[in-house]
Parts: C-alpha cells; sequence; structure tokens
C-alpha cells in the first residue's frame, strides 16, 4: 500500500514539474526571439535604414525609408477601411442586436476571422488588381483593411458591452433617445477599449505579409500616391531573408528588430493600459 | 464570445407612440440602418470572398474536376496540375505542429491554471500571449538561420535513434517538413495556451476540492477531474490551433524547402497549399494557372472553415455548460 502510494506521489510530482517545464519552454522562446533579434538586428541598424532607399545588389549599405513609409501608408488605408466597418458593426451587435441576427453576423465575423491571410490576398487580387491589371498600394490596403474587420467589430462590441447598462439607463431617463444615449454616453464610456482594441489590431496587420506579395507587391523605389506598386516591411523580410546575399540578411534582421519592436511596444502598451482600465474598475 | 446577457433597450418609452418621422428625426432609425449596414458587410464580404474565389477558379474547375484533389503532378509548364502533393504537406506539417503543440500547450495550460500563483501565471500568460503577436515572417527569419542550423546538428543523433523508421530516413538538408512542422508548433502554442487556461480557470473550485477531498493527489485532482470537465473548450482550442497551423504561410514557406513532390520521410522538403500561393501566384502566366492556384485558395478557405466552425461550436458548447 505504501508503496502504491509513493509511485502515485512520485507521478505527482513528475507530471507536476513536466508542465512547468512547458510553461518554461514556451515562455522562453519568446525571450530567445527577443534577444536574438535584439542582438543580431541592432547591430547593423543604423540612421540609413531609415533615410536611404535600398540599394542595387552587390552595393553595401542603403536602407529600408520607402519600405517604412509604405507600410505606414499600407495601414492608413487599412484603418480608412477595416476601422469604421468594425467599430459600427460592433455598436450594432452591443445595442441594437436581436438574437438570430446577430449570432450569424458574430459566427461569420469569427469564420471571417480564421481565414489565412493568403486567402486574403487572393480576395483583394481578385477585387482590385484583376480588374486594373497591375498591383497597387490600394489593393494592399484593402487586403489588410478586410482582414481588420473582424477584431475590430468584436472588440468594439465586447468593450461597449462593459460598459454598465445604468448609465444607458441614466441617459434615457434624461429624456435622451437612444442613439443619442449610444453616442454622447455608451460610446464615449468605451473610447479608450476601443481605441486600445485598433492599436493592437493595426499591430496585428502591420507585421502580415502574405497578403501584401501579389497585391501591393514592393518596390525598390518610393511609390508616389496610392496607384502604384509599393514596398512594405514584412515582405522586404521575407525577400531578403530568402535572397541569396549576406549583407541582405543583415538588413533582414535589421528590419525584423524594428518590425517586431514596434508591434510588441503597442502590444505591451495596450495590454497595460487594458489591465490597468479593469483593475481601476 | 458572445454574453449570454442581452443589453438590448427599447427605443421607444412605453406607453407613446412615437411615430417613424419622429424617431427618424432623433436619429435612431438612422443609427440603426448605419451599424446594421456595417455589421452586414461582413456576411457581404464573406459572400463576395467565397464567390471570387469559386469563380476565378473556374477555368481550373472545369479542366480538372475532382481530379484535382487526387491527383499528384504539378508541372505548369505542361498545363497539369493536381493538388495532392499540397494537401499532403499541409497535413503534415499541421498533423506534426499539434503532435509537439498539444502536449506542450496543454501542459503550460495545466501550470498557469492550476499550479502557478496568480501573479506569476498572469505574467507568464503575457509573455506567451506577446509571442502570438510576432509577425510570421519573424518567426521564418529566425527558423532560417537560428532553427534549421540547430536541428542540422541534432539531426545524426536522432537518426541513429529513429533513422530505421521512414519518417525519419533519407538525406536531411535542413529545409524539410519536419522543420516547418516544429515552426508552425512554435507559432500555435500561445493559442492552445491561453484558450485551455482560461478554460481550465473556468472550471468550478468544488471539483478540485471534492477529488483532494477524497484523496488524491493534486495531479490526479488535475488529470483525472479537472482536464476532464475541461476537455470541450480544450478541444476547441486545439482545432483553432489546427486552423491557423493550416493557413500560415510565410513561416512555412521559409523553412519547408517548396518541392512539389509527395515524401514519406519528415526529413524531405515539402509544399504547402498556402506556401505554394505564395510562391508562385505572382509568376503564374495564363488563366489556367492562375485558376489552379485559385482553386488551391478556395481548397484551403473551404478547410479553415470548416475546422474554425467546430472550434466555435466546441468553445461555445463549454461556455454553455459551465455557465
Amino acid at each position: 500500500m505504501s508503496f502504491h502510494l509513493a509511485r502515485r506521489k512520485a507521478v505527482n510530482v513528475i507530471m507536476l514539474s513536466l508542465t512547468g517545464l512547458c510553461t518554461l519552454f514556451a515562455a522562453g522562446t519568446l525571450v530567445f526571439i527577443l534577444g536574438y533579434l535584439f542582438v543580431h538586428g541592432a547591430k547593423s541598424l543604423n540612421w540609413n535604414f531609415f533615410t536611404k532607399l535600398p540599394t542595387p545588389v552587390g552595393e553595401t549599405g542603403g536602407g529600408m525609408a520607402n519600405a517604412i513609409l509604405g507600410s505606414a501608408k499600407l495601414l492608413l488605408l487599412a484603418s480608412v477601411v477595416g476601422v469604421p466597418i468594425g467599430f459600427l458593426g460592433g455598436v450594432y451587435l452591443a445595442e441594437f442586436g436581436g438574437s438570430t441576427f446577430s449570432f450569424i453576423v458574430r459566427y461569420t465575423t469569427d469564420l471571417l476571422n480564421g481565414v489565412p491571410s493568403i486567402v486574403m490576398g487572393i480576395f483583394a487580387y481578385t477585387l482590385i488588381v484583376l480588374p486594373q491589371k497591375h498591383f497597387s498600394t490600394l489593393a494592399g490596403g484593402l487586403a489588410l483593411g478586410v482582414m481588420m474587420i473582424p477584431i475590430a467589430i468584436r472588440s468594439s462590441e465586447e468593450f461597449l458591452r462593459n460598459v454598465p447598462l445604468a448609465l444607458r439607463e441614466g441617459a434615457m431617463a434624461l429624456g435622451a433617445s437612444k442613439s443619442k444615449a449610444i453616442w454622447t454616453v455608451v460610446v464615449p464610456a468605451a473610447k479608450h477599449g476601443i481605441m486600445t482594441g485598433v492599436m493592437l489590431n493595426l499591430a496585428r496587420v502591420a507585421g502580415e505579409t502574405a497578403p501584401l506579395l501579389f497585391t501591393s507587391f514592393g518596390n525598390r523605389f518610393w511609390s508616389p500616391g496610392w496607384e502604384q506598386p509599393t514596398a512594405a516591411l514584412p515582405v522586404m523580410i521575407f525577400t531578403y531573408a530568402v535572397a541569396p546575399y549576406d549583407d541582405w540578411h543583415q538588413q533582414a534582421w535589421s528590419a525584423g528588430f524594428v518590425l517586431l519592436t514596434l508591434v510588441l511596444a503597442v502590444n505591451i502598451v495596450a495590454r497595460l493600459i487594458l489591465s490597468k482600465r479593469v483593475v481601476a474598475r | 464570445m458572445p454574453a449570454a446577457t442581452s443589453t438590448v433597450i427599447s427605443a421607444r418609452p412605453p406607453g407613446r407612440a412615437t411615430s417613424f418621422a419622429a424617431r427618424l428625426r432623433a436619429g435612431d432609425e438612422a443609427a440603426y440602418l448605419i451599424t446594421f449596414m456595417s455589421a452586414a458587410t461582413v456576411l457581404l464580404v464573406t459572400g463576395l470572398l467565397v464567390f471570387e474565389l469559386y469563380k476565378n477558379s473556374s477555368v481550373s474547375r472545369a479542366k480538372f474536376g475532382w481530379s484535382f484533389l487526387a491527383t499528384s503532378t504539378w508541372d505548369p509548364v505542361a498545363g497539369q496540375f493536381g493538388a495532392l502533393p499540397f494537401i499532403y504537406g499541409t497535413v503534415v506539417t499541421s498533423a506534426l505542429a499539434l503532435l509537439i503543440g498539444i502536449p506542450l500547450g496543454v501542459g503550460a495550460a495545466i501550470f498557469l491554471a492550476e499550479l502557478a500563483p496568480p501573479r506569476i501565471s498572469d505574467a507568464l500568460t503575457f509573455l506567451i500571449e506577446l509571442l502570438a503577436a510576432v509577425p510570421s515572417v519573424i518567426i521564418g527569419l529566425l527558423g532560417v538561420f537560428v532553427m534549421i542550423p540547430i536541428l542540422r546538428s541534432v539531426e545524426p543523433a536522432v537518426k541513429s535513434v529513429l533513422g530505421w523508421t521512414p519518417f525519419f530516413s533519407g538525406p536531411f538538408y535542413g529545409v524539410s517538413m519536419f522543420s516547418a512542422g516544429v515552426v508552425l508548433a512554435i507559432m500555435i502554442l500561445p493559442f492552445i495556451i491561453s484558450i485551455s487556461r482560461e478554460v481550465i480557470l473556468s472550471v468550478p473550485g468544488d471539483q478540485r476540492e471534492a477529488a483532494l477531498a477524497l484523496g488524491a493527489t493534486r495531479w490526479e485532482s488535475t488529470w483525472d477531474i479537472v482536464v476532464p470537465y475541461a476537455k470541450k473548450g480544450i478541444m476547441g482550442s486545439i482545432f483553432l490551433a489546427l486552423a491557423r497551423s493550416l493557413g500560415e504561410t510565410m513561416a512555412v514557406t521559409m523553412v519547408i524547402g517548396n518541392e512539389p513532390k509527395i515524401h514519406e520521410s519528415l526529413l524531405a522538403p515539402g509544399y504547402t497549399i498556402a506556401a505554394v500561393i505564395a510562391n508562385e501566384f505572382t509568376e503564374a502566366t495564363g488563366d489556367l494557372y492562375q485558376g489552379a492556384l485559385i482553386e488551391l485558395g478556395l481548397v484551403l478557405f473551404a478547410l479553415t472553415i470548416v475546422i474554425n466552425g467546430l472550434a466555435r461550436l466546441l468553445v461555445m458548447s463549454h461556455e454553455k455548460g459551465t455557465g
């Protein structure tokens, strides 16, 4: 009997330590990624990276200024497409939604969120690139914008739902119409949360590469306006990483470092804001 | 997740008949219409997505029919397109990712939910969820320049033990289905961990207390009582992870070797649906070639939709079950 007990206790200790090891591995991976990128990316990062165009193959130096601007333009377009639709859709689900239609919208939103990013690229390609017969910033922005919609809807809905019912009742008791109550009381109360959600959403699509490969394509020069192909930071990382030149690999590390720093900084700040608000309430 | 409580309040004050015009003036109808249209856009976009994929793959669908899914010749020059090597590569790499990812992920979720003090658990979960925010192309970058050299150096040792199985036979160049599986496993870990942890945390405390009171060890109460209770939710998280790994593009493209052949050995290069679209779409000349790639997109879309749909239903039914 005591042998049996000893065995159970041993299993207990072994299995529980194993779960600890699993956690250590998962958290360690992130620390490793950060550390490695920091060491390798920061090494060759210099001011030229932010101000110069890429140099032709064989010439050292140069930077990715056009890709940084390109990414910014793509994100701007994506927000124009994704944020209004997502926000208003979230208002519908939180404030107006009935049962069946809302369920269908929610379910479809979740499914749309799970559509692989490369398929979103094909979608934007068939909608814009195919009729126009050329790659453009516009097509890339649309692809990223459509990807933003599902998360924008669900996060707006969630933050609006978190606003206490009493606030709505208070506003309506004072004689406000329902829409007035929503726009002047409920939405302002959820404003910070919704904006943080948008930031997280942008950080997510900022790193997307696959939908840009055949929409905004890539460009080694500046891309004026919205109708031409443009470089973007994630696509540059891909192109440079798979190319056979050491100099390009170094540039890819630098670009990876810049991209990851931006994405993680936004994530950390946004999550801290959110957790603080939860505690404060 | 959809909250069960509905916060809908009637726009119309009770006992007073409000005309449509009055409500329109108050902005209620306008607000309703605008937000309704935005919500309906989601349905529209999804419908349009299916339509575009279907329409633009018509050339390929008409020429190959269902045999597209069952033949394994991919020869753009001869105009022969079969999707089997890509479907095979996609399924094998995702299966491998789950094989590695499930034990690690569920193990970590158990630790974070059952053992770690709340403060440490929150901090670690924060870290692990940040891992999900790392762009796929950066994981790929590390995969190419860091993971593959490591795998190359441990390969002889692995081969001396497992080399007799067909899965670990043949030469190893670094880029392989195995490398892709490992990269995918790392990418799906945060999803399995954060959802499973939530699900395990939502198991009522008296379940644990009852088990412990009966003399169960901590592990027994966790493994025999808590985990079965949370089974549906954990399955849901695994399906979500599977859907993600099936559609994952950049990191896989960078480490899988991109060879459209079916190899038994995991150490051989392969190709996935997402990777072939990423690599060949811009150079696809002719309607048939492009149609075949778009049809691959349609296949991938259908696959992820089905799995995601199942996952959502599982997570939802867990939430209903625990109230």
